[in-house]
């Protein structure tokens, strides 16, 4: 007979109570590391979306995430006319509030060429931009659908098409437009102040500028090369898409990743020591019982094997419950939650690992217990 | 049968410490007896007298500081050490334990608690529950072998315990007190269930007791007082 199961068996509703107990706190545990793999992603995501392969942007600058970059509109057409290099488009990034059916939006809008790099990846439904102007590709996450039309500084667009997973940095959803609407916008939207720049005369170009251009290489030029050639104008600087990722990830988003990456690492401990806590607890309390096992000629396996099964089960039960708990509800994040097999596992085994140590304390407890101790009172 | 061997248990100026220098406690000092099969004897004496521990060390529960007991014409101990190294397999085939309180296993029904002893002692499933039910009806708890111990009577489980000690047909069985939680009519019960064991299994049995109601029931009585045996 398995005297584990027979434990849990004849006090079945506090040993479930226990596992939900335990799922619920793994659930957060596996929130965290979802939360943090969504943040380190998504901070990624717009600057993956063009699939291109050089940043150009303005001199000394690490933009156009990380700090801000302007650069003169006619800048596409010389780095369009650099050896290796493919195409080239310019691109605009600025965050903006719209209002949609009594809703505030707060979406980070990007004005590119559409014929040219910067556009959206492969949308989720809809088509491209197709016309020159008032036409949106909107994230789902915006809440926007094919159809909708959506005030913008002095303009109303259309929304023609939608990506999925598109949002910037900061969670906000990205809107893509074409170069012209976007500079457009960005002059409604500011007009003191551009009209107090235009004043003391600051920006000539006036409202040709953009904040990058963005390069797709030839299959054989090297990025690093091309980039040296950039730079050699005074005024720009060119990175190239593995560095942009590295800025992204290391400056960007480093404080919010480490915050959370730390928290989460605090939860994991707080989650050993409470597993350590309960099975220790679930042995002390049958300490009586495990002397009158021994007193009957139980041997010692018998024993250990009831404390580790009952460890194990805990830990499993409790492991499924916060992982089916977490794949069920993780959609409902106002931010992305990204469950990869490889975190959900190591998490697991993290468990069991902890179950396993933690029953070694009970099973110490258990094996030094004096017989004897059934015998009185 | 000769004399030499036919005593259960022999214990040979056994005593027992605890601890050393200023708290030490002599709970033995050169305590012998010995108890033929058959017998019913008990250990009196006021409280801290040593009774439990002398039960204990009879029980290989407890190790002696010196002396020597046999056990079944083996010797177990001998100038305080052990002479065997499964003491628990010696329990398992030789010694039932009945408890002052019963000590049922909590999460196993009446039959199961009889049952796992004798699966411990290697018996199949089938055979153990089988063997659990005849001795449950042989202690006139039969109709209770389902029930789990916390919805037992006290003189129910108490026989389901005895039960449980006799399981494996142990030849010396040990017991503390183990008419304290009944009244004297299941005490007198009890006592008789023992005598009839002593007889039909050849055991001995050795109880501990303040129990005035049942000390007729006794074939002798052993007194321990601060630890030394003062008359049989
Ligand atoms: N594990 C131990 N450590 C230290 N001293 C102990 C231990 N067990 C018993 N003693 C001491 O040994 C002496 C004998 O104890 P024992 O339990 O054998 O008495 P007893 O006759 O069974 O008493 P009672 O009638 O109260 O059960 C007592 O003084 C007790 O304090
Ligand atoms: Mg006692």
């Amino acid at each position: 007979m398995n005297l584990a199961y027979r434990d849990i068996r004849h006090s079945l509703g506090r040993f479930l109570l226990t596992c939900v107990g335990l799922g619920l706190l793994l659930g957060v545990v596996l929130a965290m590391i979802g939360i943090y793999r969504g943040l380190v992603v998504d901070a990624l995501t717009i600057a993956r979306a063009p699939a291109i392969d050089l940043w150009i942007v303005e001199a000394s600058t690490r933009g156009p995430f990380a700090e801000a970059s302007r650069i003169p509109g006619d800048t596409r057409e010389a780095i369009a006319r650099i050896a290796g290099v493919e195409s080239a488009g310019s691109i605009t990034y600025q965050t903006a509030e719209a209002e949609h059916q009594g809703r505030k939006l707060r979406l980070y809008v990007i004005g590119h060429e559409p014929t040219r790099p910067g556009g959206p990846p492969p949308l989720l439904d809809g088509r491209g931009i197709g016309q020159s102007h008032f036409e949106l590709v909107a994230d789902r996450a915006s809440g926007l659908v094919l159809g909708d039309r959506v005030p913008f500084g002095r303009s109303t667009f259309t929304v023609v098409g939608r990506t999925i997973n598109n949002v910037n940095s900061g969670g906000d959803p990205a809107v893509y437009m074409t170069l012209a609407d976007a500079q457009k916008l960005q002059f409604d939207l500011s007009p003191s102040a551009s009209r107090v720049q235009r004043a003391r005369g600051a920006t000539p170009a006036g409202r040709d500028t953009v904040n990058a251009v963005v390069a797709r290489l030839k299959p054989h030029a090297s990025p690093e090369g091309v980039a040296e050639t950039v730079r050699r104008w005074k005024h720009l600087s060119a990175i190239t898409q593995e560095a942009q990722e590295a800025i992204l990830s290391q400056s960007l988003v480093d404080r919010a990743r480490r915050q959370i990456g730390l928290f989460t690492s605090l939860l994991l401990v707080v989650s050993a020591v409470i597993i350590a806590l309960i099975i220790y607890t679930m042995t002390m309390e049958k300490l009586k019982q495990i002397a009158t096992l021994k007193l009957i000629g139980a041997p010692d396996r018998t024993i250990v094997a009831m404390i580790v099964q009952q460890a194990m089960a805990l830990g499993f039960i409790g492991f499924f419950t916060g992982a089916l708990l977490i794949l069920n509800i993780k959609d409902y994040f106002p931010r992305r939650v990204i469950l990869e097999p490889d975190n959900v596992l190591a998490l697991g085994a993290v468990v069991f690992i902890v179950c396993l140590l933690s029953s070694g304390l009970g099973v110490r407890a258990a094996l030094r217990v004096d017989p004897a101790t059934a015998l009185g009172g | 049968m000769s004399e030499a061997i036919a005593q259960l248990v022999r214990v040979d100026r056994i005593s027992k410490h605890f601890g050393e220098g200023e708290t030490r406690v002599d709970a033995l000092r050169e305590v012998s007896l010995e108890v033929h099969p058959r017998e019913v004897v008990a250990l009196l004496g006021p409280s801290g007298s040593g009774k439990t521990t002398l039960l204990n060390v009879i029980g290989c529960i407890l190790d002696a500081s010196s002396g020597s007991m046999d056990l079944d014409g083996e010797r177990v101990i001998e100038n305080g050490s052990w002479q065997r190294r499964d003491l628990r397999k010696l329990r398992l085939d030789k010694i039932g334990f009945i408890f002052q309180s019963h000590n049922l296993l909590p999460f196993l029904d009446a039959t199961d608690n009889i049952a796992i002893v004798l699966q411990l002692a290697g018996a199949d499933s089938k055979a153990a529950r089988r063997r659990a039910l005849e001795l449950l009806d042989y202690l006139e708890v039969g109709n209770r072998g389902t029930s789990m111990p916390a919805t037992l009577s006290g003189g129910e489980a108490q026989r389901v315990a005895i039960a449980r000690a006799l399981a494996n047909k142990p030849r010396i069985i040990l017991a503390d007190e183990p008419t304290a939680a009944l009244d004297s009519k299941r005490a007198g019960i009890v006592m008789d269930l023992l005598r009839k064991l002593a007889n039909e299994q050849n055991a001995s049995i050795i109880a501990v007791t303040h129990d005035e109601k049942i000390f007729d029931r006794f074939d002798r009585m052993f007194y321990l007082r601060d630890g030394r045996l003062e008359s049989s």
